[in-house]
């Protein structure tokens, strides 16, 4: 009974380490910019196909890289994923804010374009995007140069759009049906593809007769534990992290007082991609990796985010944890073996038992949610003040 | 253009409105009229087929429109409510098909041996024709009233919908004792007044229902649209404090009009399913029900042309696309929703409108519906000194 439980508690807070990983770039980045970002799961995918990558890097070098490769992936899955946050941020997000619905609607349509590219990408398309940057940018910038260009930006933008696009586009097009069959081949495909986690990591730690703790979940936990530690020091600790933390609270007078509010967007979306990109890392530990990777974990984090509140980093825990162990009990059953097997407890029983399956779970949990929310809308640890917005 | 109205006298603005409104209804007739004497002539029955299953995904775009382009409310789990509709019609073909005492032949599988009790009612015609639009709405009623009670709004209400969408998924995949689970209810196998529904007549019949239903929520929308009902909406999404202040009780306008949208859902779910075979959980996926948002956004907010125009050609972009070019359907459509959102935030009715000025709407008679969507933060005005204030 209480290995049981010890066991239940072990996979609910390994669960809900999963959820935290993900879902604390999200809170950061919504904290302070009341922007939901539903391209997180997919920069989660790039710092995923960033360890693939590095791992078969790795395999290729032989030796012990291969037991190894997590420390040089974990670092990359954070530079790429924050660089295409960063990326983001700058070129569309930026025009967006004070409209968070439109925003959540751009994110998306950026999720897509990064689905079809990662199952899509190829030596042909790489090649037309270079084209495309070099024609448009440098066409910009000798137009800039040379002519009036606020007279004339309103037509030759698009059309320097569209012209730069169309011949990117026969390049993709022509490199693509003339080279060998190897060199037009996606690099990854729409299929999904196997991190194999190095050898130290596959193991577990047996305690007891029946209780086991598997290496990778508790890599996990010591992983999000870590990310916390820093995320903590860096809004607590850092020059940047005071100034993050004074435009979540009040944006306006911040900007009065001198504070580059713009900087300080770009540097905490830049942070919170880089954090789904070692949510990415974290999950390759647990399973095959895909294009569809994102979807699977990124409306619990919302329901992290949505439970836990803005602005404090322990409400984004507790909701974590406490989803996480909810799911598992319910999901596994376990909440069925409470009771007694009596006739007195059969309608109890039979009702946990209909919900005992993981997506039945979740049924039950959102629920619970929303019960939650006819108590405290504003979710555990609202922000104090006289606003009359949540 | 207001200041115009309110400037002439009351009588001849009420004869332009009325004119107006004239030149509308002739207008939706003509266009019924096509729909239902000429292009069945001009299209090949697989073609007619997709156009009819295209105008009930416009219904839905009517629904969304009514919440999101008219209250500010962007819900993105408006597959449940289709899925409800279209379940509620395909357990009633499928009850009707069988003899008395038989059982839907997927029971067999699972070992059921009995009707499970929710299904009993729906052996009922009338039952069912009421039921595809009430619970989808009272779903959607109930799940409005528990978040909007709670001043729950924004991002939160948009994540929450979508949340409640992956639940929904989630119940009906999972249940294959009730309801088969993810291979869905076929309908075009069974039998609806007597017909085969994937029959060439059944298939004519329900066009025309579409063409007839879409016409009667337009008129709905429409109506609710433009009266006081109508501002109250419009007041909502600009300035729900406002509101608030003002003494009116913005969730219980919030809540109904969320029901009657996902009533409309409701209605298109059941018109769909019939066309296109089946309804299965697929339809309740993540993706499916954002896309429904942007077929609004492309026609134009706050328009319900706009919405009816945007799902259409929204389809018809997908269907033409992702038959010749499926990988580049997925880079068209995100690319669709970041141009929608930062270059043409008021869609193609919106820039038809800038572009072709006042002559062409006002002859179209869409000048009336005009409430151009606003931005979250409203510009403010600029101050202007008036010519009596230099003077002093």
């Amino acid at each position: 009974m209480l290995e049981g439980l010890i066991g239940g508690l072990f996979n609910g807070i390994s669960i809900g380490a999963v959820l935290l990983i993900v879902a604390l770039g999200l809170a950061i980045v919504f904290g302070l910019m009341g922007v939901i970002n539903l391209a997180h799961g997919e920069l989660m995918m790039f710092g995923a196909y960033t360890t693939f990558v590095v791992q078969n890097a790795a395999k290729s070098m032989g030796g012990i890289a291969p037991d190894l490769y997590i420390f040089a992936a974990l670092p990359l899955a954070f530079l790429v994923a924050a660089l295409l946050g960063l990326l983001l941020e700058r070129t569309v997000i930026r025009y967006l804010y004070g409209r968070p619905l439109e925003t959540l609607l751009a994110t998306w349509g950026v999720s897509l374009i990064l689905i079809q590219f990662i199952r899509s990408v190829s030596w042909p398309m790489v090649i037309g995007l270079v084209v495309f940057a070099a024609l448009f940018f440098v066409g910009r910038w000798v137009l800039t140069r040379y002519t009036d260009w606020d007279r004339i930006s309103s037509w030759a933008n698009p059309v320097f759009l569209g012209l730069s696009g169309a011949i990117a586009a026969l390049t993709w097009f022509l490199t693509q049906s003339s080279g060998s069959a190897q060199f037009a081949r996606p690099w990854f495909g729409a299929r999904n593809v196997d991190v194999t986690p190095p050898s130290w990591l596959r193991g577990g730690i047996t305690l007891g007769n029946t209780l086991q703790f598997p290496s990778a979940r508790l890599f996990i936990i010591a992983l999000t534990i870590i990310c916390l530690a820093a995320v903590y020091w860096f809004l607590n600790g850092t020059a940047w992290g005071l100034r993050i933390r004074s435009v979540t609270q009040n944006r306006g007078m911040s900007a009065c007082l001198g504070i580059p509010t713009g900087q300080v967007d770009a540097i905490t979306f830049a942070l919170g991609s880089g954090l789904a990109g070692i949510a990415g890392f974290a999950v390759t530990l647990l399973g095959s990796v895909g294009p569809n990777l994102g979807g699977n974990y990124i409306v619990d984090a919302f329901m992290v985010v949505v439970v836990g509140g803005v602005g404090k980093l322990v409400g984004s825990i507790v909701a974590a944890m406490v989803i996480g162990i909810t799911t598992y009990l319910l999901g596994s059953g376990t909440m069925a073996l409470l009771f007694p097997p009596s006739d007195f407890f059969q309608p109890i029983i039979g009702f946990f038992t209909f919900f005992a399956t993981t997506s039945m779970a979740k049924v039950l949990v959102f629920a619970l949610i929303i019960a939650f929310l006819q108590v405290r809308p504003a979710g555990l640890f609202p922000p104090k003040g006289r606003s009359v917005e949540l | 253009m207001t200041t115009n109205v309110a400037v002439q006298p009351r009588r001849a603005a009420k004869a332009s409105e009325k004119r107006k409104l004239m030149i509308e209804v002739v207008a939706v007739i003509a266009i019924a009229l096509f729909l239902i004497l000429i292009l069945p002539m001009l299209l090949s029955g697989f073609r007619l087929n997709l156009v009819g299953r295209f105008l009930a995904l416009a219904i839905v775009a009517l629904g969304i429109d009514l919440i999101w382009g008219f209250t500010g409310l962007l819900s993105l789990g408006h597959g449940i409510f289709f899925a409800l509709g279209g379940y509620a019609f395909a357990m009633y073909l499928e009850l009707n098909t069988l003899g008395e005492g038989q059982l839907p032949e997927f029971f067999g599988l699972y070992g059921v041996t009995e009707l499970p009790l929710f299904w009993q009612p729906f052996n009922s015609l009338p039952f069912t024709m009421l039921a595809i639009f009430t619970i989808p709405a009272i779903v959607a009623g109930l799940l409005g009233y528990l978040v909007f009670r709670n001043r729950i709004r924004g991002v939160y209400f948009s994540i929450l919908t979508q949340a409640a969408l992956v639940v929904f998924f989630n119940l009906f995949n999972g249940q294959q004792k009730l309801i088969n689970g993810t291979n869905g209810l076929k309908t075009s196998t069974s039998v609806f007044m007597g017909q085969q529904v994937g029959s060439d007549g059944m298939r004519m019949f329900f066009y025309i229902s579409t063409v007839i239903a879409l016409i009667a929520m337009y008129a709905l929308c429409r109506w609710l649209t433009s009266g006081r009902f109508g501002r109250m909406l419009v007041a909502i999404r600009d300035d729900e404090n406002r509101v608030r202040f003002s003494g009116y009780d913005p969730t219980a306008f919030k809540v109904l009009v969320f029901a009657v949208s996902g009533a409309i859902a409701g209605i298109a779910g059941a018109l769909y399913t019939v066309q296109s075979g089946i309804i299965s959980p697929q339809v309740m996926d993540i993706a499916f029900s954002i896309e429904m948002v942007i077929w609004v956004a492309v026609g134009g907010r706050a328009t319900l042309v706009g919405a009816i125009l945007g799902a259409v050609l929204v389809n018809m972009a997908r269907s033409l696309l992702s038959e010749r070019f499926p990988d580049v359907w997925l880079f068209f459509q995100g690319a669709l929703f970041l141009i929608v959102v930062t270059a043409l935030p008021d869609g193609i009715i919106g820039w038809g409108r800038r572009q072709f000025g006042l002559a062409v709407s006002s002859a179209l008679g869409l000048s009336s519906t005009d409430l151009p969507y606003l931005d979250d933060t409203p510009t403010p005005e600029p101050i202007v000194e008036t010519p009596e204030y230099a003077e002093k």
